[in-house]
């Protein structure tokens, strides 16, 4: 199963999607938690899945796990109706949910033994290293963990298994960063061996060191995707040079935004923003100015996530520029 | 007495008195607001009681002879069971009927809610870790048990208050009415007590709930076995904090000093609870948890096994006390046939019962309270699906190869064969506890099969817990308010007065007592129907709902 799902990612989408959900719509009562959303997950393929708290993305995944049946619009998991096929495709796929509840009264490890159990594949040597990387100690009682311990025991019981999907909820709250480094590598060897992988996440650099694509919802919809390269093909890149003549004239050229100058020693420090799409014809004209230095940063993920979330913000009466510049030189500090 | 009872945890040196008890007052307004619906409830309820009741005792009282009769009647064993100590039955008015009759179920109402009201605002607030969120503001740390405390003095005496103002309306004495009111509330507070010591004990709310049950079963049965061995009462009853109030004696012979009882019992609980606080951790029970297996034992393959993993010492405590209580209760069988020859010359009382009867009755009686017993466990067992969805844990199992189906099907049989146990073995101990005592009035299988005869109505129990949980996982608590119909139906149908039709809403209503009749195979065949009904209904439910997240 799993070869056939990694040989469909080389020879292209040939097979159906691990995920395809269209025009999804769910109310409860009066609330529109889903209002016309897609997203599609290709086989083999890590998808991130990113929106604001209350976006839907929760709903979205329990609806595709079979708990929540939706008012209209179509979803298909690994090829079947995730409402009707529910036993069948859950022996397919591992979930972790963002808040993982355990039974007390079992400890960490008889937990991961009773789910392993259950999708019928437990394999005793897996989760010894799985427990060794993670760092757990299976031999406690589940009321007893912390919440990023609790995290963890979902992670291991998910890993554990090998499966073709893996359903991840905001997997790694609660967890430090050496274990989100664990979490990461983790999701790239389960890539590596064929699995797709639903990543619905907050951490914005999570989806970016292993996503091959992404969706943006807000407000029940999504409002972008596709992969990194073409979300940032949408977007600006912040351009750093040091020329010799004036760049001024740039300022005006269509695209170029927030042209700043300052004396330097050797020429003229030029800082600006300009659209990717003008990025062909804005780069001729720096480089007939004499270019000392030049550096390009490609947009963040941050920054595609704010566009989107920031007008939302707008709305709300925060200054949503500044929010956005703050979280963005907060990661170019990180760096 | 409300200085008293609040006083134990002030006891901290007096440097920190103050700030121990911060925010108290606040507390107890949040807590007032939270459970404004349920306190309003449970505060109107008891005077509601009283007044039902009162009616038909005033006009039983306007027919002499209607009230000698039933004076009879309340002597008889049966009737020592579910009433008290018989003061006052040489000339049975109307105060001595209320308070012989009704006390003990007002303390057990009342007695029911204190526990669960303070376990709800301590252990539960602990275990949700809801009340971290509160200790970490400023709250001192006796702020929120003193708090717990407070409000449940303060139902009690708005209780005590209404019931005496029902009780002095209907033209009873005033000080008695107060009296016994009071004594009413000092024994509920002593339960509340009990409570607030179990909570220290035990980690989870529902083993601190179990215990300081299993302490008011216990409370009961020394009651009824010290009031069978003697009228008034033997040492045995003055044991159990419900005879304290009963033993007031109001309307026939006052006498304040038992109520004395209950407030040395919850200031001495309340040094026990507190020196228990102080030696352990916020969250921690006083035992801290042992490592256990790394590796799950191969039988932890379905959901069953898992439902059995979780419901397994519920059911092996709830078998043991119960059982316990059953037994000890059997053993005064063979004391019925003495209590019915001291009234053997009272010809009123032969009118009322023939003599070969009294046993079978009083056996009917406890074979009844042991079927209540186990409805109550059934209600308890089905209802932790629901337990398990609000936590989320239900919502991951089913993202397992798990189907709805098999998921509630594991609920409900593990429920099913945990209630058929409770059942069994409680009316086996009391069948081996008659036979212990030796009778000849009751066989061993008789007793047997009058228990076995409520399965169909305990089946009715689990299925519409199930149904409501499948349907209306919102309105789960209406099985509880048909199992408290159940008992008022069992118990005071006479009494109040109740038509046909409003007894026929109980299931236990359809259930045939082999010992005093025949039995009614439709009824059986009716029940059984019903519960079936029940749960496909629940099946299909269940199937087809949102499975909902916190």
């Amino acid at each position: 199963m799993t070869t056939t799902a990694a040989s469909t990612t080389r020879s292209g989408a040939t097979t159906a999607p691990a995920v395809e959900i269209h025009d999804l719509r769910k109310s409860f009562g009066s609330v529109q938690a889903l209002d016309g959303l897609d997203l599609t997950v290709e086989a083999g393929q890590v998808a991130g899945f990113l929106g604001p708290n209350g976006a839907g993305k929760s709903t979205t995944i329990r609806v595709l796990l079979g708990l929540l049946r939706a008012d209209s619009g179509s979803a298909r998991l690994l090829g079947g109706d995730p409402w009707r096929d529910a036993v069948a495709l859950h022996r397919r796929l591992a979930y972790v949910p963002g808040d993982v509840s355990l039974w007390p009264n079992l400890t960490g490890g008889e937990a991961i033994d009773y789910l392993a159990r259950l999708r019928g594949k437990p394999d005793k040597r897996r989760k010894a290293e799985l427990l060794e990387r993670f760092e757990l100690d299976p031999t406690k009682k589940a009321r007893t963990y912390s919440k990023g311990n609790r995290q963890k025991v979902a992670l291991v019981a998910a890993f554990v298994s090998q499966v073709d999907l893996l359903v991840l909820d905001e997997p790694t709250s609660g967890l430090d960063p050496l274990m989100e480094a664990v979490f990461t590598e983790q999701v790239r060897e389960a890539k590596a061996a064929g699995t797709s992988v639903l990543l619905s996440s907050h951490i914005l650099s999570e989806v970016e060191k292993v996503c091959d694509t992404v969706t943006i919802i807000r407000g029940g919809r999504s409002v972008e995707s596709g992969t990194l390269d073409d979300l940032r093909h949408l977007t600006r890149s912040a351009v750093t040079a040091v020329v010799d003549g004036d760049p001024s004239a740039i300022g005006s050229m269509a695209g170029v935004h927030d042209l700043a100058t300052t004396g330097n020693g050797a020429g003229t420090r030029v800082t600006f923003d300009v659209d990717n799409s003008e990025m062909g014809r804005v780069l001729p004209a720096i480089s007939a100015l004499g270019v000392h230095s030049f550096t390009a940063q490609p947009p963040s993920l941050e920054e595609l996530f704010m566009r989107h979330y920031g007008d939302e913000l707008a709305a709300d009466g925060v200054p949503a520029d500044g929010a956005g510049r703050h979280a963005a030189s907060t990661r170019a500090g990180a760096r | 007495m409300s200085a008293v009872t609040a006083a134990p945890p002030l006891s901290a040196p007096a440097a920190r008195g103050g700030t121990t008890l911060t925010g108290t007052w606040s507390l107890v307004r949040f807590i007032l607001r939270r459970d404004r619906v349920r306190l309003l409830v449970w505060s109107l309820a008891v005077p509601a009681l009283y007044l039902a009741s009162l009616g038909e005792y005033t006009s039983m009282a306007d027919d002499p002879a209607g009230m000698q009769a039933r004076a009879a009647l309340v002597q008889t064993p049966a009737m020592v069971s579910m009433t008290g100590p018989g003061y006052g039955t040489d000339d049975y008015t109307v105060g001595a009927a209320v308070s012989n009759e009704l006390v003990l179920w007002m303390v057990l109402a009342l007695a029911v809610m204190s526990i669960m009201q303070v376990v709800r605002h301590t252990r539960a607030e602990e275990e949700s870790s809801r009340s971290e969120l509160v200790r970490a503001a400023a709250v001192g740390r006796h702020a929120a048990v003193v708090a717990a405390l407070v409000v449940v003095l303060l139902v009690n005496l708005v209780v005590a208050a209404l019931s005496s103002a029902v009780l002095v309306g209907a033209g009873l004495e005033a000080v008695d009415s107060v009296a016994m009111s009071l004594g009413v509330a000092m024994s509920a507070m002593t339960f509340g007590a009990i409570a607030l010591v179990a909570a220290q004990v035990t980690e989870h709310s529902r083993g601190a709930t179990g215990l300081s049950m299993a302490a008011l079963g216990a409370a009961f049965t020394l009651r009824t076995i010290g009031d069978m061995q003697e009228q008034h009462g033997s040492w045995v009853s003055w044991l159990s904090p419900i005879a304290w109030a009963q033993q007031m004696r109001a309307y026939v012979d006052l006498r304040w000093w038992p109520a004395a009882l209950g407030a040395v019992a919850i200031v001495l609980l309340l040094v026990v609870a507190s020196s228990l606080a102080s030696r352990r951790d916020f969250g921690a029970g006083l035992v801290p948890d042992r490592p256990g297996r790394a590796d799950a034992l191969p039988s932890l393959r379905s959901p069953s096994a898992l439902v059995w993993v979780q419901q397994r010492m519920a059911l092996l405590w709830t078998v043991i006390g119960l059982a316990f209580m059953w037994f000890a209760t059997g053993t005064i069988v063979n004391q019925v046939g003495s209590m019915t020859e001291s009234l053997a010359d009272n010809p009123v009382y032969a009118s009322v019962l023939g003599s070969g009867e009294v046993t079978q009755a009083f056996v009917g009686i406890i074979v009844l309270y042991a079927a209540l017993g186990a409805a109550a466990y059934g209600i308890v067992a089905a209802l932790r699906g629901k337990a398990e969805e609000d936590a989320g844990r239900a919502e991951y199992a089913l993202t397992t190869p798990v189907s709805r189906g098999r998921w509630l099907g594991a609920n409900l049989a593990v429920t099913s064969v945990g209630t058929l146990v409770v059942l069994v073995t409680g009316v086996l101990a009391l069948a081996g506890g008659a036979a212990v005592a030796g009778t000849d009035d009751v066989t061993f299988g008789q007793v047997t099969e009058a228990g076995l005869l409520y399965l169909p109505a305990l089946a009715v129990f689990v299925g519409l817990a199930a149904a409501l949980f499948a349907w209306a996982p919102r309105a789960t608590s209406l099985v509880w308010l048909l199992l408290e119909y159940t008992i008022v139906v069992s118990l005071f149908a006479d009494l109040f007065h109740l038509p046909d039709w409003a007894r026929r809403i109980s299931p236990f209503w359809w259930v045939s007592d082999p010992l005093t009749g025949d039995v009614d195979w439709a009824h059986v065949g009716g029940l059984c129907a019903v519960a079936l009904v029940l749960f496909v209904l629940a099946f299909v439910g269940f199937r087809r709902r949102d499975v909902a997240t916190k």
